[in-house]
């Protein structure tokens, strides 16, 4: 287990977001959280990444509680989160993006006397990750300039230019198209082969298709968990989120 | 799809090779004109102009890169114009020294108020270091070596090294040009350096720097005290121009014609606030001895370039037809 998450609760005012949330991901294993709108998940991404701090319960990474630890030094012990609104430096090229994500973990990000050129040095490793999401025809154009898939892809790029431990992807297949979907899953079978993987996802094929372990999330509290075939039985959770007819 | 993005990628790096032709060929225009220009203009009003230039590019160093509007930073280069003329004129330490002296303090100066501000943003960042700057104001009406209102009078010039005499207007001259050019290397080498673009990708998105593990608060704060520093070599060097450090580079009013030089000239190009500095001292020696109030002329500009070129000069003219064909590009 290399992240988990014990009694973890979210408030604003009286509005409580998240309830309770026990979860645990394991190492080399694809962990899905789904729920309808407004079920909480992106809440959880953002405690369990520190951007926001919880109001009960602790978070534990790689046996370290990161309960107040802030959320640049946890992404720095090697749990990276990718966005639900696609995050990159949008006027930076594409090779700046993975670049600028290259910067910190190979000792050049503090350097101002330094020259820009110095980076080139990056540019390697940046091509080898920007070939892994099909980004190479597009490597000098500016992030602004590319559709909104495509900008999810390159934020998938950055963030496995850290080669995080954890790997938290906030509905990664959103504005994809299908070609996209099944080159990106593909990446995330791949990458999840050696580090834990948590998913935000609505696509209920991918997470049927990719995923070990799915937790349902209702009204900020864990409605179900289990394998794919599991949950999509339950009853609670076919009512509550797939529907009455089949998942 | 791809083949229109890769067509733009080609397009935009053969801009990029033309503009850094341009940006060569101005350069050199540009370093001809100051080099022959005390034979044309007075020598102490180009001084002031490169002092001030060099304020206003060390200010877009933080707003133009950093995103973040100080509010205080004539505490840096008041600050230093009193460090400096102390120094040279107490201590009797060379102009260089005297210059190091200032730098040095800004740049602590810088650290403070840093500190207390950086984790703040916007109108909240603005407040804190406009009342920081406040307390320096008061400070220096206060001490005892800044000589209250009368402030640090006929500071002396001195021998650079020892060896040349600075009271000589023409030597002077090219000492300023000297330290303008080495304060806009340093501003160069900062926005072009490993450093520097951990900045911009802060200054794009501070939430996605902030899961890539930056600390974005020592970024910001590193980028502050360099910004305060080089506020401080152009503070500096004025107290040597005009021989006198006095509360009207500590004032408010410093830090909103600081502002209003950056705005002018275009907020993130690294030579707009030479020509915002430009236009403001210019008006304001020439106007000078108008009957017309100088301030009223610089408002209605001001009004003008937020309502019609709100990017500043060199803003659009990078932006314009021609600044796009000759490569530039522009970007807040």
């Amino acid at each position: 287990m290399v992240l988990s998450a014990r009694g973890l609760s979210k408030s604003f005012g009286a509005f409580s977001a998240v309830r309770n949330v026990d979860l645990d991901i394991h190492h080399a294993r694809v962990h899905a959280l789904i729920g309808p709108n407004g079920a909480g998940k992106t809440t959880v991404f953002n405690l369990l990444t520190k951007f926001l701090q919880p109001t009960a319960g602790s978070i534990t990474l790689l046996g370290s509680d990161i309960t107040k630890t802030p959320p640049d030094k946890v992404a720095r012990m090697g749990l990276v989160r990718s966005f639900q609104i696609s995050a990159v430096f949008p006027h930076l090229s594409v090779l700046d993006n993975v670049r600028v994500a290259l910067q910190r973990p190979n000792g050049l990000s503090t350097q101002f006397w330094l020259p820009a050129s110095s980076l080139d040095r990056l540019n390697q490793q940046a091509d080898a990750l920007i070939e892994t999401v099909g980004l190479k025809r597009e490597r000098d154009a500016v992030a602004a300039d590319l559709s909104y898939g495509r900008k999810r892809v390159l934020e998938i790029a950055t963030t496995l230019a850290l080669d995080p431990k954890v790997l938290l992807l906030d509905e990664p297949m959103a504005g994809m198209g299908q070609e996209d979907i099944g080159a990106v899953s593909n990446i995330i079978r791949e990458v999840a082969k050696t580090r834990a993987v948590l998913m935000v996802e609505h696509n209920l094929s991918v997470v049927s298709d990719i995923c070990h372990q799915v937790t349902v999330l209702q009204r900020g509290e864990i409605l179900a968990e289990g394998d794919y075939e599991t949950v999509a039985k339950d009853e609670r959770v076919r009512l509550a989120y797939m529907g009455t007819e089949d998942a | 799809m791809s083949d229109v993005m890769h067509t733009t990628s080609t397009a935009r790096t053969g801009r990029s090779a033309t503009a850094s032709r341009t940006y060569a060929a101005f350069l050199g225009i540009g370093l001809v004109l100051l080099i022959v220009a005390p034979l044309f203009f007075y020598p102490i009003f180009l001084m002031k102009l490169l002092c001030f230039a060099l304020f206003a590019c060390a200010f877009n160093l933080l707003l133009g890169y950093t995103g973040l509007l100080s509010f205080g930073h004539a505490t840096f280069f008041g600050g230093a114009a009193y460090f400096t003329a102390h120094a040279v004129k107490e201590w009797a330490v060379t102009p260089e020294i005297g210059i190091l002296v200032g730098v040095l303090g800004a740049a602590a100066l810088g650290l403070i108020m840093g500190f207390f501000a950086i984790r703040r943003q916007g109108i909240y960042f603005a407040m804190i270091t406009l009342a920081l700057a406040q307390m320096f104001f008061f400070f220096c009406l206060q001490a005892e070596f800044t000589h209250g209102e009368d402030g640090i009078q006929s500071v002396p010039r001195g021998h650079l090294f020892g060896l040349v005499d600075l009271n000589d207007t023409t030597s002077m001259y090219y000492f300023v040009l000297g330290v303008f050019l080495i304060g806009m290397i340093v501003i160069w080498r900062f926005i072009n350096s490993p450093f520097g673009m951990i900045l911009k990708s802060i200054r794009e998105n501070e939430q996605r720097a902030i899961s890539l593990g930056y600390s974005v608060a020592r970024y910001k704060l590193g980028a502050f005290v360099m910004s305060a520093a080089l506020a401080g070599l152009a503070g500096g060097t004025k107290a040597l121009v005009f021989q006198f450090a006095t509360l009207t580079d500590v004032g408010w009013q410093m830090s909103g014609e600081v502002i209003l030089m950056t705005l002018l000239g275009g907020i993130g190009t690294l030579i707009g606030p030479i020509f915002g500095a430009g236009l403001v001292v210019t008006l304001q020696n020439y106007l000078a001895t108008s009957q017309f109030p100088v301030t009223i002329i610089t408002g209605v500009v001001f009004m003008v370039c937020v309502l019609v070129f709100r990017r500043g000069i060199i803003g659009e003219f990078y932006a314009s037809r021609l600044g796009r064909r000759l490569g530039f590009e522009h970007r807040r």
